[in-house]
């Protein structure tokens, strides 16, 4: 197992920021992750973990305690991580609508990226994405792996209300709107199912390091999908991915 | 039980904060000062986690149904009991039927009103603390009645004298993950000058007024904490704060400490603050 070159810093009184090469790969989340698993494991007790990228933050706003002596283990466990600890990772098949009345961009970004609607549908939704990370909203994937032919600049004008569920395009991102908010993402689509829920146990069932592919239903699926997002029936499927 | 006859500018519930969900995406939340908001809390000898109202810039009427006991820490508004004036940082006998006025903001932007015993509100994910959309409000609006459990409460100590920071300029910092982008003339600017809070200011991030130079560093998205100060591509300095997004991707130039959330966490709109080495 590849070990990497990396460092260890405090990121003020609550935080220790943990990072890897500055690029994006999939070799170095897996890395992260395995570290993130192992450390949660060895129970270090009272952290919130934060993978993002090349970058995994352990939070504890009640203050740290012995920054420096802490930060030394973490080096020394790096070191030692055993090969065979491996993070769960899945890859979710998450339903969207493609109709144009979800997707109000659909025409105008089929036809910039000079694609009919249905090429588009396909090449969004044939390929598989991987999450690189989770924030700027609760739920709100990261998702890598977009294919250079779907790239296409923002809207120039960011709307005011983007409906909860939506799916966009902009440059090389894609993902989905997990609320109501402004933004000026090219929308495709809408996907029935939150991807987060507040009332839920697990209010996020999808994690840093997993993978996401977008599977076209028709309006009729998306109505009967909504309404088993909504009562917390809906059981997404998922693959157990070996890494 | 009391009322909100009136709301006031933006009145909301809030404990310590929403804890472990943070690679989800949900930010801590709970009180901006939680140095103040926790003072009221042990005043009334309540549980830390005690949820209390976080009360800005302009003050709520409430008309209180149940006997209890109160106190007021954070911003000072001289506040008043029915016609009685009452002071910060004092444990207040209320009856039924007492009503909590509010005047002028005279110091400082956040009052805290600890309840004996709390408020009572719905728990989201762990924490009663008000963020939209998680919980269904964002601030308390008028005719909202909150529960509480009526006290006879006895306070060990009734008052406290404290050396505040509401008059405080001085926001201590730490290097923050990107500090080492900063230039000569950007450093000057930062520790020599001083800073005014803008007009975006809020829960989120604070936003100040002066620009720095321009920068065209690009990073990948990584975590962000309350307290981060972001240096955009335009110059500007926004400070994220208590609801802030947990990840960004603006260089994280500095890091605020813990006590100095608190500290501009009581400055408004045209406040000067003075960045200083922790």
């Amino acid at each position: 197992m590849k070990s990497y070159p990396i460092t260890i810093r405090p990121f003020g009184e609550n935080a220790i920021l943990i990072e890897w090469p500055n690029e994006v790969s999939e070799a170095i989340l897996n890395d992260i992750l395995r570290f993130e698993t192992f450390l949660k494991e060895k129970q270090l007790e009272n952290f919130e973990y934060v993978p993002a990228y090349n970058s995994l933050t352990l939070v504890n706003f009640f203050g740290i305690t012995e920054s420096q002596n802490l930060q030394n283990k973490l080096k020394h466990w790096y070191k030692e991580l055993p090969p065979f600890v491996e993070a769960e990772r899945f890859l979710y098949e998450l339903p969207v609508c493609y109709d144009t009345e979800f997707g109000i961009d659909l025409q105008e970004t089929a036809k910039i990226l000079d694609f009919s609607i249905d090429e588009l549908i396909a090449a969004h939704s044939t390929h598989e994405y991987t999450v690189f990370g989770i924030g700027f909203l609760p739920g709100f994937m990261y998702l890598g792996g977009l294919p250079s032919s779907l790239e296409t600049s923002r809207r120039k004008e960011p709307r005011l209300k983007v409906k909860k569920g939506s799916v966009g395009l902009a440059g090389k991102q894609t993902g989905i709107y997990p609320q109501e908010s402004p933004g000026g993402w090219n929308i495709i689509g809408n996907c029935p199912i939150p991807i987060f829920n507040q009332n839920s146990e697990t209010p996020c069932f999808i994690k840093v390091g997993d993978k996401v592919r977008f599977v076209p239903i028709t309006r009729a699926e998306y109505d009967l999908l909504k309404i088993e997002g909504e009562v917390g029936i809906f059981n997404p499927k998922k693959i157990e991915l070996s890494v | 039980m009391f009322k909100i006859l009136k709301p006031g500018f933006f009145t909301s519930v809030q404990d310590q904060g929403r804890f472990g969900y943070r690679d989800k995406g949900v930010p801590v939340s709970g009180a901006m000062d939680a140095i103040s908001a926790s003072r009221a809390n042990r005043l009334l000898e309540n549980d830390p986690r005690s949820a209390l109202l976080e009360i800005t810039m302009t003050g709520p009427e409430i008309e209180f149904e149940a006997h209890t006991c109160i106190c007021l820490s954070g911003a000072k508004f001289s506040a008043k009991v029915n016609e009685e004036p009452i002071g910060n940082d004092k444990v207040i006998r209320i009856q039924k039927g007492d009503k909590l006025s509010f005047g002028k903001l005279e110091q400082g932007f956040r009052a805290y009103l600890g309840i004996k015993g709390g408020v009572q509100e719905e728990t989201v994910l762990g924490s009663k603390s008000f963020y939209f959309p998680l919980t269904k409000r964002s601030s308390l609006k008028a005719h909202t009645e909150i529960d509480f459990e009526p006290s006879d409460f006895v306070p060990k100590i009734s008052e406290m004298k404290i050396e505040g920071f509401l008059s405080s300029k001085i926001i201590e910092v730490q290097k923050g993950p990107e500090f080492d982008l900063l230039n000569q003339s950007q450093l000057t600017q930062l520790f020599a000058e001083p800073f005014t809070v803008s007009k975006e200011n809020n829960r989120m991030a604070y936003q100040l007024n002066e620009y720095l130079d321009g920068h065209t560093m690009k990073m990948l998205t990584s975590a962000t904490l309350p307290g981060t100060v972001q240096l955009t591509p335009a110059g500007r300095l926004i400070i994220l704060m208590k609801d802030g997004q947990t990840t960004g991707g603006y260089p994280r130039i500095l890091q605020l400490t813990n006590t100095s959330i608190c500290v501009l966490a009581q400055k408004k709109f045209g406040d000067t603050i003075k960045f200083k080495w922790a």
